[in-house]
C-alpha cells in the first residue's frame, strides 16, 4: 500500500552536523524519508531542508513534532496542502547513436530540458520540474538506454505571499 | 580579559550556581581538572566509575531540582557515561555532561581516547555540542544549562577538546540566549483549558493520572486542589509515585503492569482521564487499543511531541503542569462524584491487592513497610530496578513530594547506589534510604567507596533472593519456571561493607526486621542491611505483557501455574 507524500520544509541554523541530527532522528523513529535536500537560504547562518516523507497523517504529524524538538530546527511548516511550486532537478546520461541523437534533442526540447553535455555515445539532459515530468522523460528516454540518473529531490516553496 | 578555556568553563558553571559536580579524570581534562583547584565553591565527588557519576548528577537534579553535572575523561571515559546520560534523558532530568575530547589537531584520527561521543548521545541528548574554540564555550554553556532546564527537561552534552581548555579567549558570559529554535510553551491555551474544565464539569466517573511532570514542575499543590475540588480519584504512574500524598482519600496508587489492581480497574471504567505529566508509556497503559476504553481523554503535557504519540487524545494542553493546572482550577466547579468513589471503595475491598501474608517468613514487602513505619514515611527512597522497585513503589506510603527516586524509562539496573549518592549530597538533612536488588546493586557496588568518602550518611537495604528477581518472576510466569540464567551467587555483603568501612547487619526473620532498621537509623552514618528475603517472591498484581489493564493477575496461589491471559504474550 502505497502511503501518501508529506512535503515538509525546515528552516534550520547552518551548523555542522545539522543534516545528521535531522537524519538520525528519522531513522532511529523509523520514519522513511523519500527525499531530502538542503541549501542555504537568503538569510545568514539559516538554511533550509525540503523533506518528503510517506505516512499517515499521525506518522506525519509525530515526524513534525519530533523534529520540531530538535534545537536547531529554527521553523517547520508543512506545505503539502498548500498551494505550492514543486521543483526537481535531475541530470540524466541517455545512450546516442549517430540515428536517434536528433529524436533525443526533440524530446528534450519538448519537456523544455537542455543538453549539458555531448559526447560520443552518449548525451547529459538537465531537467527541472516536479516529479511526474522528470518521470515522464524518463521513461521516454528509457528506451534508448540511460547510463545514468542523479536526481536532487524535492525542493518547494509556496506560492505568493506567505512565507514558509 | 583573557582566560584559558579551563577558567571560563570554571567561570560559567560558577555563574550558573553549580555547587557540586559528579566526575571521574583523565588525560583530556586535566587541564581542567587543574584549574578546578582554585573554585574551592565547586565541589567535585570523585566517583569510582563515571556511570556513577551520570547516576549521582541524575539523583541529585531529580532531589534538587537543579541541573546536576558529571563529567568524564575522553574516550572510555565518555562511553562509561552513556547509560547515565540515556537514563536521564529518559526520565527528562535535567543533567549536563562535560566530557573531554583529544586535542582538535588529533580529532577524526582514531586518536588514543578519541571517541565520537557527540555522535553516540546524539539520540540521547535534548542537544549536545563540540566546542571547537576557547571562544565559544561561554555560549555553549549559557546554553546547555538553558536548555536542560526548559521546557521538557533534558541531558546536554559538551565535548570539549583538550587544548581548547588550554586556548585563550575573552570572558564574557551571555547575559541571554539567543536560540530561534528553541522557545519552549509554559501556558496552555486558554481555549482548550477552558475544553478541559467543560469535561471535568460532565464527567461522572473521573480519574487524574498524575505523572513525573508533577513532580517537575512542583504542582503538587495545585493537583491536590483540582482533586479535591473536583472530587477526583489520583492514579500515579511509576514516576508519579509521591506526587500525590498516598494517605490522601483520594489516593488510588499506581497504575499499569504491577499497579494496583482497584487503580488499573478505576481507568478501565473510567468515563474522563485526565493525563498530567505522563507519556503513556507501555509499562504504565498496558496495550493500548485496551485503555481506558470508555474514556475521554484530557492530557497535559510540556512536549508538544508527547501528544497523541501512543493514545488518541480528545483535549490536548500543551504547556507547563503548574501553568495549566492553576488556569484550570479558577474554572473547575465543586463536583462530589459520590457514587464513582463508592464503586472503587467497593473495587478497593474486594481487591486487595497488595496485602501480604502472616507468618515469620522474610517478605520483601514487609521490609519496604518496616522502613516506612519506622521513618513514618520521612525519608526518600532511591532504588534500582526490578522487583524491589516495584515493592518499594506499593508498600510505601508516600506523604511527602518527590520522595521517591527511581529508574523508569530506562530501567536501569545499578541506578540506585550512585542516585542515592546524589539524593542525598542534594538533600543532605533528609533521610535517604537506598533500596536494593542483590542483582542491581552489583552493578554499581563500587560507589560504596564514593558513598564513604564523601561521608555520606546512606541507609542501605538490599532485597537478597539469590536471583535476578523479575526476570526469575517472568521465566515461572511464561518460561516454565526454567531458570536460565538468574540465580545469583551474590558476595558476603556483610564483608563487603566491612571492607568499606560501613556498619552492616543481616537480617533473616521478619522479627529482626523492625529492629534492624531501627538501628539503621540510629547510627550515625551509612549503614548496609542485607536482608535475606524469601528467593521466589514475586511481584503482583501484574498486568502480562500484551494484555490490557482489565486483564491483571492478583496474587496467584504460590507456585500454582499462571493461565496465560490473552495468547499474546510477547514483548520481553
Amino acid at each position: 500500500m502505497t502511503q501518501p507524500k508529506h512535503t515538509i520544509v525546515a528552516l534550520v541554523a547552518d551548523r555542522p552536523g545539522v543534516l545528521n541530527r535531522v537524519a538520525s532522528l528519522f531513522r532511529r523513529r523509523g520514519f522513511n524519508i523519500e527525499s531530502i535536500a538542503v541549501g542555504r537560504t537568503e538569510m545568514k547562518g539559516v538554511s533550509r531542508m525540503t523533506i518528503v516523507v510517506s505516512g499517515d497523517t499521525a506518522t506525519v504529524e509525530q515526524v513534525r513534532k519530533q523534529l520540531d524538538k530538535v534545537i536547531d530546527v529554527i521553523k517547520l511548516s508543512d506545505i503539502t496542502d498548500e498551494d505550492r511550486v514543486d521543483r526537481e532537478l535531475a541530470l540524466i546520461k541517455v545512450k546516442t547513436t549517430p540515428q536517434n541523437r536528433s529524436e533525443i534533442m526533440q524530446i528534450v526540447d519538448i519537456f523544455r530540458a537542455n543538453i549539458v553535455d555531448v559526447a560520443a555515445e552518449s548525451v547529459t539532459v538537465e531537467v527541472t520540474g516536479d516529479e511526474d515530468k522528470i518521470s515522464s522523460l524518463l521513461n521516454l528516454l528509457r528506451d534508448f538506454g540511460i547510463k545514468e540518473v542523479a536526481r536532487t529531490g524535492r525542493l518547494a516553496m509556496t506560492r505568493g505571499t506567505v512565507p514558509t | 580579559m583573557k582566560l584559558t578555556g579551563a577558567q571560563i568553563v570554571c567561570e560559567s558553571l560558577a555563574r550558573e550556581g553549580v555547587e557540586v559536580m559528579f566526575g571521574f579524570p583523565g588525560g583530556t581534562l586535566l587541564p581542567f581538572y587543574d584549574t578546578l583547584r582554585h573554585y574551592p565553591q565547586l565541589r567535585h565527588i570523585l566517583v569510582r566509575h563515571e556511570q556513577g557519576a551520570a547516576h549521582a548528577a541524575d539523583g541529585y537534579a531529580r532531589a534538587t531540582g537543579r541541573p546536576g553535572l558529571c563529567c568524564a575523561t575522553s574516550g572510555p571515559g565518555a562511553t562509561n557515561l552513556v547509560t547515565g546520560i540515556a537514563n536521564a534523558y529518559l526520565d527528562s532530568s535535567p543533567v549536563i555532561a562535560m566530557t573531554g575530547q583529544v586535542a582538535r589537531p588529533f580529532i577524526g584520527k582514531d586518536a588514543f581516547q578519541e571517541i565520537d561521543i557527540t555522535g553516540i548521545t546524539l539520540p540521547i541528548t535534548k542537544h549536545n555540542y563540540i566546542a571547537l574554540s576557547a571562544a565559544d564555550l561561554a555560549r555553549i554553556f549559557k546554553e546547555a544549562f538553558y536548555i536542560a532546564t526548559t521546557g521538557r527537561l533534558g541531558t546536554v552534552l559538551i565535548d570539549i577538546p583538550r587544548d581548547v581548555f588550554i586556548e585563550e579567549a575573552e570572558f564574557h558570559y551571555p547575559v541571554k540566549v539567543d536560540l530561534p529554535g528553541y522557545k519552549p510553551i509554559l501556558r496552555g491555551h486558554p481555549a482548550q483549558i477552558r475544553k478541559a474544565a467543560q469535561l471535568i464539569d460532565r464527567a461522572k466517573c473521573p480519574v487524574i493520572i498524575s505523572g513525573r511532570g508533577v513532580i517537575i514542575s512542583g504542582a503538587h499543590q495545585e493537583i491536590r486542589e483540582l482533586a479535591e475540588k473536583a472530587q477526583i480519584p489520583v492514579i500515579t504512574t511509576l514516576l508519579g509515585t509521591s506526587s500525590f500524598p498516598e494517605n490522601h482519600m483520594l489516593s488510588l496508587g499506581m497504575l499499569g503492569m504491577h499497579g494496583l489492581a482497584y487503580a488499573n480497574m478505576a481507568v478501565t471504567h473510567a468515563d474522563l482521564v485526565i493525563a498530567i505529566g505522563m507519556r503513556f508509556d507501555d509499562r504504565a497503559t498496558g496495550i493500548v487499543s485496551g485503555f481506558a476504553p470508555k474514556a475521554s481523554i484530557i492530557h497535559i503535557d510540556i512536549d508538544p511531541a508527547e501528544i497523541g504519540k501512543n493514545v488518541r487524545v480528545d483535549v490536548p494542553i500543551v504547556g507547563d503542569v503548574k501553568h495549566v493546572l492553576r488556569e484550570l482550577n479558577k474554572q473547575v466547579t465543586n463536583q462530589t462524584h459520590v457514587g464513582w468513589i463508592q464503586q472503587l471503595e467497593q473495587w478497593r475491598q474486594e481487591h486487595p491487592s497488595i496485602d501480604i501474608r502472616g507468618g515469620e517468613e522474610l517478605l520483601p514487602q514487609y521490609v519496604i513497610r518496616s522502613i516506612c513505619e519506622v521513618t513514618n514515611s520521612d525519608a526518600t527512597i532511591v532504588t534500582g530496578v526490578g522487583q524491589h522497585q516495584m515493592w518499594s513503589a506499593q508498600h510505601f506510603c508516600y506523604k511527602k513530594p518527590n520522595s521517591f527516586i527511581s529508574s523508569g524509562g530506562l530501567g536501569t539496573m545499578g541506578f540506585e547506589l550512585p542516585a542515592a549518592i546524589g539524593v542525598k549530597v542534594g538533600r543532605p538533612e533528609e533521610t535517604v534510604w537506598c533500596v536494593a536488588g542483590d542483582g542491581g546493586i552489583q552493578m554499581t557496588i563500587q560507589e560504596l567507596a564514593t558513598m564513604v568518602q564523601e561521608r555520606l550518611a546512606i541507609k542501605i537495604a538490599i532485597m537478597n533472593n539469590g536471583y535476578l528477581g523479575m526476570v526469575r518472576q517472568w521465566q515461572e510466569l511464561f518460561y516454565g519456571r526454567r531458570y536460565v540464567a538468574t540465580p545469583l551467587m551474590g558476595p558476603d555483603f556483610l564483608k563487603i561493607a566491612d571492607a568499606y568501612g560501613i556498619s552492616a547487619l543481616r537480617v533473616k526473620k521478619r522479627s529482626e526486621v523492625i529492629p534492624a532498621i531501627q538501628r539503621a537509623m540510629e547510627h550515625d552514618g551509612p549503614f548496609l542491611i542485607d536482608f535475606m528475603v524469601e528467593p521466589e517472591e514475586s511481584v503482583y498484581p501484574m498486568v502480562p505483557p500484551g494484555a490490557t489493564l482489565a486483564q491483571v493477575i492478583e496474587c496467584p496461589k504460590r507456585k500454582a501455574a499462571v493461565p496465560s491471559t490473552s495468547g499474546t504474550v510477547s514483548n520481553i
